[in-house]
């Protein structure tokens, strides 16, 4: 194994830079390094003004989310070994407006997330303060995989859709929804409804499948997406042919 | 021109996002906003990982609970906190699963429970092994459901404002732009977490640097029991990361380098096939962690690149059950360790994980500041004392945050109102400090940001680690003293306003080494050992003189003074701490 790798960063500090440039470091490889190790290296011996985000650095937090080589990954659980002998590229995630070096504009995800309503919304049967909801472990499993999100942003990063239409709610929301839409305890289906079931809710999703890929988590939106055309087109079949009492 | 709130939280993790829900709950025409240096969902409180304890169970009792961790803490805490917190801490948990926080649960669809350390119940509520996760993502999507709570993300405070003895408001930098803002405010709650950063090896995040108890120390008020700074006994080499306590809780054992549970060597009862409560691997945090130091100079540890380690070992516990209740567990094994706990024992040792110290509330999270509040870690109720027992600290920062909320709608509603410009102009005074700060420190002569906090963190280490005495604490406030000079002729390389995160660690150092001047002047003070502070000069508890808690303050020349509050007890007399037999 080679003592250091290179890294190739995509820098833009825009108070100075007119257009992005890549700079290149060298760092030590260690086999224990993350791409994060090396960046704080980077930061801390080498050169103080290159900005990026991290924070827990064991892959729970969703700061540290970054292109390297190419891909939608944690930096933090990304290691420098497996690009050996380099050198390694990281950039900001794609389809972000970037705010400076590494560091992307995410506002309009936390602009998104409230309008498919991510919190429990209580029904009928909602017990007294003394008491908690049953819900055995078979009914947990129905949503307990979309409740895994770290919000890092990666599946939007990878979603071609998106790319193109920055309207589209996006993977992460959707699974958000879809999170508490599958929660035995919450009736708030219906609520969420007008912006799943429209034109930048699921429909807009054309089933690539790139951000179930790019899920640290495992949370595959893909799925939670597709789930939800399936009950968004068997609520509009039932709506079409039914009488109102019977839907 | 500022803006205004009548409360302004400091911090949106599970602390500062309990006190805001309940701000708005208790009286909806306020105005609440929570300033956050990360976005909510980043907030440490993500990190934690066992669970969360309540009574549950109908074998279970208010009393036992409360005796659990009024021993755990040495008898250190206030017992009337105590008494309160866990009382209302199944009240909290309810309440999170009626948000919809996915609590692991029994086949009928109870809540289940499982063991946690110094607890003589099963009382720890989890979800899986990321409990901290879940909790935290439950209580920000809730809050999202509160339209009326205003949001400051990625905003550093910088100062409290400070007029006619009471807090005003806050100045803050907008990380993306630079803009510097005064935010006038009736109440300010600060939120911000613990400070494990000031230490070389921890399982705190980069952003756990103190800086809530950094702004209410300068602005003048007291922290206490700084000196009490837990070592969790298993992390992972190297990075720090957390092994879970849950991991002992279903029966994970420790083993020294000859494969022995060196645990029985230690006063913490005798090996058994399944664990015992409050024994071996269930004893508490302190007692273990002190016993890997002895371990480890009787030459009983294995070396690695990484340092001294010692083994925990989940092999027998089997595949399912591993991957059921410890998933998380399993999964930084492989990330970080490159190993499977499934098959493989998995090298842990000491880390810094928790401050039971604190700024200095009363039972409602009220400081001795009117108008200042503070709730979770960054505060010292204290229901920790000298040792915080594993599985309290998320129901402490939902207690004790719903508190403080409820407490500061009843403060906003009498208070007077002040005029602004005073305090308008404090906060232009600190704009220029920091223009100041930003356009001094461009300069090629200084030394790095970076190198005086691995300086300091090292210090820290050496002086204040698991075992401390006279002379390593002196020596450690010499040199913190020393770094405090060169710090102040530090240089920085970035000019930009935009996104400056080398001026945010800049000014998170300068914070860094007032709590650890802290942390080590009160622990020179305090000649005795109790729980998580022991003096290998002054090896035994002294009740007659230290029952108490210590009370930090700065003086307005800088120098601090040290003085001692008396500890409330209500029905457990101080006793000793028997775990194991």
């Amino acid at each position: 194994m080679p003592e250091t790798i290179t890294i190739e960063v995509w820098r833009y500090r825009p108070e100075q830079d007119s257009e992005p440039a890549w700079d290149s470091y060298e760092v030590p490889l260690r086999k224990e390094w993350a791409v994060l190790d090396g960046l704080n290296h980077i930061k801390d011996q080498l050169d103080g003004t290159l900005s990026y985000r991290w924070s827990c650095r064991m892959g729970i937090c969703g700061s540290c989310g970054m292109t390297v080589n190419g891909e939608p990954k944690l930096s933090c659980s990304t290691f420098l070994t497996d690009y050996a002998p380099g050198p390694v590229r990281v950039e900001p995630m794609r389809n972000f407006p970037v705010i400076r070096d590494l560091v992307v504009e995410m506002g309009d995800f936390m602009a998104k997330l409230p309008t498919v309503k991510p919190w429990l919304v209580s029904g009928d049967d909602e017990p007294d303060e003394d008491a908690e909801y049953l819900q055995t472990p078979v009914e947990m499993d129905d949503y307990k995989r979309y409740s895994m999100c770290i919000n890092c942003m990666l599946c939007y990063s990878a979603c071609p859709v998106y790319a193109l239409d920055p309207e589209f709610i996006g993977p992460a929301a959707i699974a958000l929804a879809q999170r508490y839409n599958l929660d035995s305890r919450d009736a708030g289906a219906e609520d969420r409804r007008d912006v799943l079931a429209s034109a930048e809710g699921v429909w807009a999703c054309t089933f690539v499948g790139e951000c179930s890929v790019a899920c640290p988590k495992d949370v595959d939106p893909a799925g939670a997406i597709q789930r939800y055309k399936l009950t968004a087109a068997t609520k509009a079949v039932k709506d079409l042919l039914l009488p109102r009492g019977a839907r | 021109m500022g803006a205004w709130h009548n409360v302004v939280i400091i911090g949106g993790g599970g602390a500062g996002l309990r006190a805001a829900i309940a701000v708005a709950e208790a009286n909806p025409k306020l105005t609440v906003a929570i300033v956050s240096k990360v976005y909510p969902m980043r907030s440490h409180t993500v990190s934690a990982e066992g669970g969360a304890a309540a009574v549950a169970g109908d074998d279970d009792s208010m009393d036992e609970h409360a005796y659990d961790t009024v021993s755990g803490s040495d008898w250190l805490c206030d017992q009337d906190a105590v008494e309160a917190f866990v009382v209302e801490a199944r009240k909290e948990m309810l309440r999170l699963e009626h948000w919809g926080c996915p609590w692991s649960r029994e086949q009928d669809g109870r809540i289940a429970v499982r063991a946690f350390g110094g607890m003589k119940k099963k009382r720890t509520w989890f979800a899986a092994d990321k409990t901290g996760f879940h909790l935290l993502h439950t209580l920000f999507q809730t809050a999202l459901s509160y339209t009326d709570i205003v949001r400051y993300d990625e905003w550093f405070v910088t100062k409290l404002l400070v007029h006619d003895g009471r807090v005003r408001g806050v100045v803050a930098v907008e990380l993306a732009t630079g803009r510097v803002e005064t935010i006038v405010a009736d109440a300010v709650i600060v939120c911000t977490g613990g400070c494990g950063r000031v230490f070389p090896f921890t399982t705190n995040a980069n952003i756990k640097t103190g800086d809530g108890m950094a702004v209410a120390y300068q602005a003048g008020a007291p922290l206490k029991d700084m000196e009490f700074v837990q070592y969790h006994p298993t992390g992972l080499p190297f990075t720090g990361i957390l092994i879970t306590e849950a991991a002992r809780a279903e029966g994970g054992r420790l083993l020294n380098k000859d494969g022995y549970r060196y645990l029985q060597d230690y006063d913490l009862g005798q090996p058994t096939d399944a664990p015992v409560l409050r024994s071996m691997e269930l004893g508490p945090r302190d007692r273990l962690s002190q016993a890997f130091v002895h371990e480890m100079a009787k030459g009983r540890t294995a070396e690695t690149e990484a340092g001294h380690v010692v083994h925990l070992d989940l092999r027998h516990l089997g595949e399912k059950l591993i991957d059921e209740r410890l998933p998380f567990v399993r999964e930084l094994c492989a990330s970080y360790q490159n190993i499977d706990p499934v098959h493989e024992l998995v090298p842990v040792r000491p880390v810094i994980h928790y401050m039971m110290g604190g700024i200095h509330t009363d039972i409602n999270g009220a400081t001795p500041m009117t108008g200042l509040y503070a709730a979770g870690e960054v505060a010292c109720v204290s229901i920790n004392g000298a040792n915080r027992l594993g599985s309290n600290s998320l129901p402490e920062l939902l207690v004790f945050g719903a508190r403080a909320g409820r407490a500061v709608a009843e403060f906003v509603a009498t208070v007077p109102g002040a005029a602004t410009a005073p305090v308008l102009a404090q906060g232009r005074d600190e704009e220029h400090r920091l223009e100041r700060e930003l356009s001094e420190r461009q300069r090629s002569d200084g030394e790095r940001i970076a190198d005086i906090r691995t300086e300091m963190q090292e210090t820290m280490e050496a002086g204040a680690g698991i075992y401390r005495d006279e002379a390593s604490l002196t020596k450690a406030l010499d040199k913190l003293s020393e770094l405090k000079t060169r710090f102040a002729h530090a240089s920085m390389d970035d000019a930009s306003r935009t996104f400056n995160t080398e001026l945010i660690a800049m000014l998170e150092l300068s914070g860094m080494l007032d709590v650890a001047s802290c942390i080590v002047a009160s622990g020179l003070r305090r000649e005795e050992s109790r729980g998580a502070h022991q003096r290998t000069d002054f090896p035994d508890r002294n009740d007659e003189k230290y029952l108490a808690h210590s009370v930090i303050s700065r003086k307005p020349d800088g120098e601090w003074r040290v003085e001692y509050l008396p500890v409330t007890i209500t029905r457990w007399p101080p006793g000793e701490r028997v775990y194991g037999r």
